[in-house]
């Protein structure tokens, strides 16, 4: 096992001893892998199959069944547009067709500075602001073209780096209590 | 002007700081969890079966019965369902991101009730900051003695996992929700076992609730299940938010009473939705979720009720209305829903899977001039595949009812619109400007 990082490899195995199962650690230890490479790797399979006690290829085969685990590169910021019922009534196709004009990319492209990815999204829960779309999973919304430009700039002069980390990085809040760390403390007790 | 009762879920929200652990027992938080910690858990669940809390995930089924209904077996489970991601509905998001501890304490409470073993919230992926909430929320209250070993002193423990969900809808059913936090990929169980209460998380016996459901609970037991049962008619008990979005000026989640406020106090009123956005025309609305059939400006007057609105042929559901008005297309609209149904299906059962592809094929050509008059017929046809006599509620053929919920919006268009889908084959193109 080596591609994880040391210090990964130790918040996976505290992921793992949070379950009773071992296997229901493989999603957050996918979410973990691409936090640390943006997607999902072919070693960081490897590197899961052996923490959960399953096969690489059950790790992608699973893996591959969920929109937000990504098994190719992607970019720095991947833009998730909301074009279901509540966006389409505030006119998310127009804003989509305004994104791909701005990146110069169509949906499921990665612009050619490695910077920015737009996909089209199902509801984000966010309704009451449609059309809204997700910036590596953060929400902005309601947006038009010269919003949605603005948006584009900030994040292209690092002016929301505080908001929207790389992709891949979901939860920054670790669990810190719980279980396994009394059983911890016990044992350096 | 509408007249509403007191919020119950919603009551912190206002605070700009309702997600942290200052503001919540501040305003009496995690006082419901040591009431119930001084009850026996048989006088806890007999509260809630008293409130008669209907679940506020979709299907509406008592809380209380469906934890009676729990196998009694040394280890049990509680899984809450955050996975919200039916289109439309937005009121999990809000509960998680601001009231995290509400939905902590509402399901230490319950799992107290049915003696779980271990308390798994099951959040949607891509509330990145709703886990983050969530996540520190449940550090927080560890630290405070909320959750762990010999929660108050009072000798009851257990613990708490924040699990992150992946992008899936099928995963918010929770057979499938439970294949999911087993590690697997979302694929809803074969039924019977109808109940993942017999057989759920690692064939343990599970009960499986809705966040909003949860986060009623620490009110409940604070104000006794029979004020909650006073408020509401009939079977709809309590308050429910409910999530507005469409063509209304004022889009946004609002906690009504139940059954006092009528759909059309809902998008009118302005203090709620506050009318159609330029002062247009109410052409339609679905009253809860894009799984439910569509009700015409003629049902503007019932009740938000889930009997009255069952009877009308129709479903509360998850509590989200979207108002369509005279700019909107409804083939356009209609085909949305459906190619979302489509790309959602898990695969497992051919009506679903087959059916679902077909029927987005065919709207997709009607909406962009391609369409035949046979084709609504065809339409029909296949639906009736999915859901033989496209009835509601729906006879299902399949594992789930994803698949019988995606004729409900093609055979409402139809059945309510069929001029305009004909107009649309007639002129060979969306006569209202057309979709991409
Ligand atoms: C396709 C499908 C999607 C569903 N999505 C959700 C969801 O996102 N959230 C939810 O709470 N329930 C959802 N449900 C309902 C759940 O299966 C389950 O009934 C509910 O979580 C039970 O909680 P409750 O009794 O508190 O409502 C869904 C059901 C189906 C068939
Ligand atoms: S009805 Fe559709 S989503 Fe449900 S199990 Fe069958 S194929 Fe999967
Ligand atoms: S429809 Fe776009 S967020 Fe719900």
């Amino acid at each position: 096992m080596a591609h994880l990082s040391a210090e990964n490899l130790d918040r996976a195995r505290r992921l793992v001893a949070v379950y009773p199962k071992s296997r229901s650690a493989l999603i957050p230890l996918c979410h973990l892998a691409q936090s640390q490479d943006g997607y999902l790797t072919e070693e960081a399979m490897v590197d899961i199959a052996e923490l959960t006690g399953v096969t690489a290829a059950e790790v992608r085969g699973t893996a591959t069944f969920y929109d937000m685990l990504h098994t190719e590169p992607v970019g720095d910021y991947v833009i998730a547009m909301c074009t279901n019922i509540a966006c389409l009534l505030g006119g998310a196709y127009e804003l989509l067709e305004h994104a791909e004009g701005r990146l110069g990319v169509h949906i499921g492209q990665t612009t050619a500075d490695g910077n920015f990815t737009i996909e089209e999204a199902e509801c984000l829960a966010a309704c009451d602001t449609a059309p809204c779309v997700q910036v590596n999973h953060r929400f902005f919304g309601p947006l038009d073209g010269a919003g949605f430009d603005r948006l584009i700039d900030d994040l292209t002069a690092g002016r929301l780096v505080d908001q929207v980390p790389r992709h891949g990085v979901l939860n920054r809040v670790e669990r810190t209590v719980g279980l396994l760390t009394e059983n911890e403390s016990e044992a350096r007790a | 002007m509408i007249t509403n009762a007191d919020p119950i879920i919603t009551r912190r929200i206002a605070f700009e700081d309702s997600y942290t652990i200052e503001r919540y027992l501040a305003t009496g938080g995690y006082e419901g969890l040591r009431r119930a910690l001084t009850m026996t858990p048989e006088a806890v669940a007999e509260e809630v079966n008293k409130a008669s809390l209907l679940g506020r995930g979709g299907a509406g089924f008592p809380a209380g019965r469906k934890w009676s209904m729990l196998r009694q077996a040394p280890t049990s489970y509680l899984v809450v369902n955050g996975d919200e991601s039916e289109p439309a509905t937005f009121k999990d998001h809000l509960l998680i991101e601001r009231d995290p501890h509400q939905i902590i304490e509402g399901s230490l409470i319950t799992a107290y009730a049915i003696g779980a073993s271990q308390i798994f919230i099951f959040c949607r992926g891509e509330f990145a900051l709703g886990l983050e909430r969530l996540q520190a929320a449940c550090n927080e209250a560890y630290a405070y003695g909320a959750i762990g070993k010999n929660i108050f002193g009072a000798g009851f423990s257990i613990d708490l996992v924040i699990h992150p969900g992946a992008g899936a809808y099928i995963c918010g059913e929770e057979t499938a929700l439970l294949e999911s936090l087993e590690g697997k990929r979302g694929f809803p169980r074969i039924k019977p076992p109808f109940f993942p209460a017999v057989n759920g998380l690692y064939g343990q016996p599970t009960v499986v609730n809705n966040i909003e459901t949860m986060s009623n609970i620490p009110w409940i037991i604070l104000n006794g299940g029979d004020a909650f049962a006073a408020l509401g008619t009939g079977a709809s008990t309590g308050t429910r938010l409910f999530a507005l979005s469409g063509r209304v000026k004022r889009p946004g989640w609002y906690e009504l009473e139940m059954s006092k406020t009528t759909f059309r106090d809902l998008i009118f009123d302005p203090s709620l939705g506050g009318g159609i956005i330029d002062d247009g025309t109410i052409k339609a609305f679905i009253p809860g979720g894009v799984s439910a059939p569509w009700f015409g400006p003629d049902q503007l007057d019932l009740g938000l009720d889930q009997e009255a609105v069952g009877k009308a042929g129709s479903m509360l559901g998850s509590g989200s209305v979207v108002v369509m008005d005279d700019t909107t297309c409804v083939v356009r609209a209609a085909w949305r829903i459906t190619r979302f149904f489509h790309r959602e299906s898990c695969g497992q059962c051919t009506p679903c899977r087959e059916g679902g592809t077909w029927l987005e094929q065919i709207m997709r050509r009607i909406e962009e001039g391609g369409g035949r008059e046979s084709d609504l017929d065809l339409l029909m046809d296949v639906c009736d595949n999915i859901a033989p006599g496209v009835s509601w509620p729906p006879q299902q053929t399949t594992i789930c009812v994803l698949g019988p919920s995606i004729p409900s919006s093609i055979a409402s268009a139809i059945r309510m619109f069929r001029d305009e889908f004909l107009a649309h084959i007639e002129a060979g193109c969306c006569p209202m400007g057309g979709a991409r």
